[in-house]
């Protein structure tokens, strides 16, 4: 049984580039949006917008400046599914599509996915869509058949300045916790890593140094598991159906026993 | 920019549209329907009968319907059957801890009880030569557990949607507890409305129908009772309803589907004789702009 694999992402060496999002593209042959015709999105050179069922990888760019741009900062994080080790898609899918691989990354299965949709809502972090190619849910499948041939993935085979690492779970830990250091020693105080712990989700498999807030890189600040309702969802509509039940008794029985009342009376 | 009031507004809408609304408003009549079909077969007298056999006519085309919306709003439908058999070991699918998934056995199972009643209802009408189907009616110890099995089975339906909105993470849906209830209420009380119309389009003046009125009342009131707990719920999310859906919601849902009704079940000198008839419709347009606006507003926020 291989170790579990994954990707730390240093978002303060990303460049922009996208070349991750072209090599994913490129290798899990995905198609172009709006027949390769480019749309600007206005929104900084942003023009993927967000990930769905055929972007895989999603450079985010994040202006900080003031109001008169004399002073600021530029963050860059290259998105992509979590893998997380409590996986909200995994959890939910009532086809079994969506399963959890020997490298405890999380997978779905094309050819049994029905398109339900569950799975994105399910989702906290928006990664999955559905690829209208396919009809089906699909998102990024931490390159598992390059896993299995011995690969790297194609994203972080690309990256050319090493902010999406691929490697053993342990040792990426290892080295974002060294970076998050050398980071803070340097003056960077705001240096963190999200996801790298099992605080959330149990942990991601993919997981991110950031040095703001998680909200301003859009992810959730306290993503949870979508059954955390289930219980109270369900008790509640018990009660609801006791309740109408019980109304629907006393009307009814009433209703037989007045008559009844009025019909003995004559 | 960076306030959220909830982690959940991270999350990618699954684009559910019209097909779910609709699939929310037939599955929750179908059950409801069903549910008092089943409840007047238990402790109603003979004579109610015929109001029982019309809410099992109006259960089966609508569970059909059901099971039709939701396979056409997949994304490839001709593989609806995945979620009862698992596609690559042809072993049933169950995940008890997924609401799609029992939902889906329960619609199934609801589906062969709402033919089953819609067929003794035949029977009993004398419209269909099927001897055994009499068993099916009460009295009869089968009977009564067809009705309360079936009954179940149909409140499930009615009712899971809510509880499968919730196990998402979506705001609004996720962010209460209480859709389930609210679907279940509020299906009971578009069932109950569906009922009263056909039930006066078809001039019946059994007495059963005016318990169906103080039922639809009681439980229209309910259902104001359960919304305005939603609303509470939501906390700090419910801003996601200061908006287009929100007056909908207001004027739409509570002014439209439940004051006005209530209006003219108190106040019976209005319309005269078509006051009940009206209010019953108010309700199932009530009821329906509800769903619109829950999977709607949660998936535009």
């Amino acid at each position: 049984m291989p170790e579990p694999m994954g990707f730390y992402t240093d978002t303060t060496v990303c460049i922009g580039c996208k070349a991750c999002e072209v090599a994913c593209k490129e290798w899990n042959q995905l198609p172009s949006t709006n027949g390769g015709q480019n749309t600007l999105s206005g929104d900084s050179y942003d023009n993927t917008r967000r990930l769905d069922g055929i972007h895989w990888r999603h450079v985010k760019f994040i202006e900080q400046f003031t109001e008169n741009r004399q002073d600021g900062r530029w963050l860059l994080m290259s998105d992509v599914c979590k893998h997380c080790v409590k996986a909200p898609c995994l959890e939910v899918c009532p086809t079994g599509a969506i399963t959890r691989t020997e490298f405890d990354t999380v997978v779905i299965q094309s050819d049994a996915c029905n398109g339900c949709r569950d799975c994105i809502s399910a989702c906290p972090f928006g990664v999955i869509e559905v690829n209208p190619a396919s009809g089906t849910a699909q998102k990024c499948t931490l390159c598992y058949d390059r896993l299995q041939a011995g690969m790297e993935p194609a994203c972080s085979k690309a990256c050319p300045t090493q902010s999406i690492q691929f490697g053993t779970i342990s040792d990426l830990r290892n080295r974002a916790q060294k970076r998050v250091e050398q980071l803070q020693e340097a003056g960077e105080k705001r240096a963190y890593l999200y996801g790298a712990d099992e605080k959330i989700l149990g942990g991601l498999n993919s997981f991110y140094l950031l040095v703001d807030k998680p909200e301003v890189y859009g992810l959730p600040p306290d993503p949870k598991m979508p059954t955390r309702n289930l219980a109270s969802a369900s008790w509640f509509s018990f009660l609801g159906a006791a309740l109408v039940g019980l109304m629907g008794l006393i009307n009814f029985r009433n209703r037989g026993a007045r008559v009844d009342a009025e019909e003995a009376q004559r | 920019m960076n306030t959220f009031p909830s982690s959940t507004f991270f999350s990618a809408p699954p684009d559910w549209g019209w097909l779910i609304v609709l699939y929310f408003f037939f599955g929750g009549l179908a059950g409801g329907c069903y549910f008092l079909a089943a409840l007047i077969d238990l402790v109603g007298r003979p004579e109610d009968r015929p109001l029982a056999r019309l809410g099992y006519y109006v259960a089966l085309p609508c569970v059909i319907m059901s099971g039709l919306l939701l396979t056409l709003d997949l994304g490839r439908p001709l593989r609806f059957w995945h979620m009862l058999i698992e596609s690559n070991t042809f072993r049933p699918m169950f995940k008890y801890w997924s609401p799609i998934s029992v939902g889906a056995w329960a619609l199934f199972i609801f589906g062969i009880f709402a033919l089953i009643s819609f067929l003794a209802a035949l029977v009993e009408d004398n419209r269909l030569a099927w001897p055994a189907g009499r068993k099916f009616r009460p009295p009869g110890m089968l009977s009564a557990v067809i009705a309360m099995v079936g009954g179940f089975f149909g409140f499930y339906v009615a009712g899971y949607t809510g509880v499968l909105l919730a196990v998402t993470n979506r705001p609004i849906w996720s962010d209460t507890p209480l859709l389930g209830m609210l679907f279940i209420v509020s299906a009971a009380s578009i069932s109950a409305a569906l009922m009263i119309l056909l039930a006066h389009r078809s001039r019946w003046t059994m007495p059963a129908v005016a318990a169906l009125h103080r039922v639809g009342a009681w439980v229209g009131a309910l259902e104001f009772l359960v919304l305005i707990a939603v609303m509470i719920s939501l906390g700090p999310v419910f801003r996601a309803w200061l908006n287009a859906w929100g007056l909908l919601l207001f004027f739409g849902v509570i002014l439209v589907g439940m004051w006005i009704p209530f209006a003219l079940y108190w106040r019976k000198d209005w319309l005269g004789d078509r006051n009940p008839t009206a209010a019953a419709a108010l309700v199932l347009v009530g009821g329906f702009i509800l769903r619109l606006v829950i999977v709607f507003s949660a998936q535009q926020v």
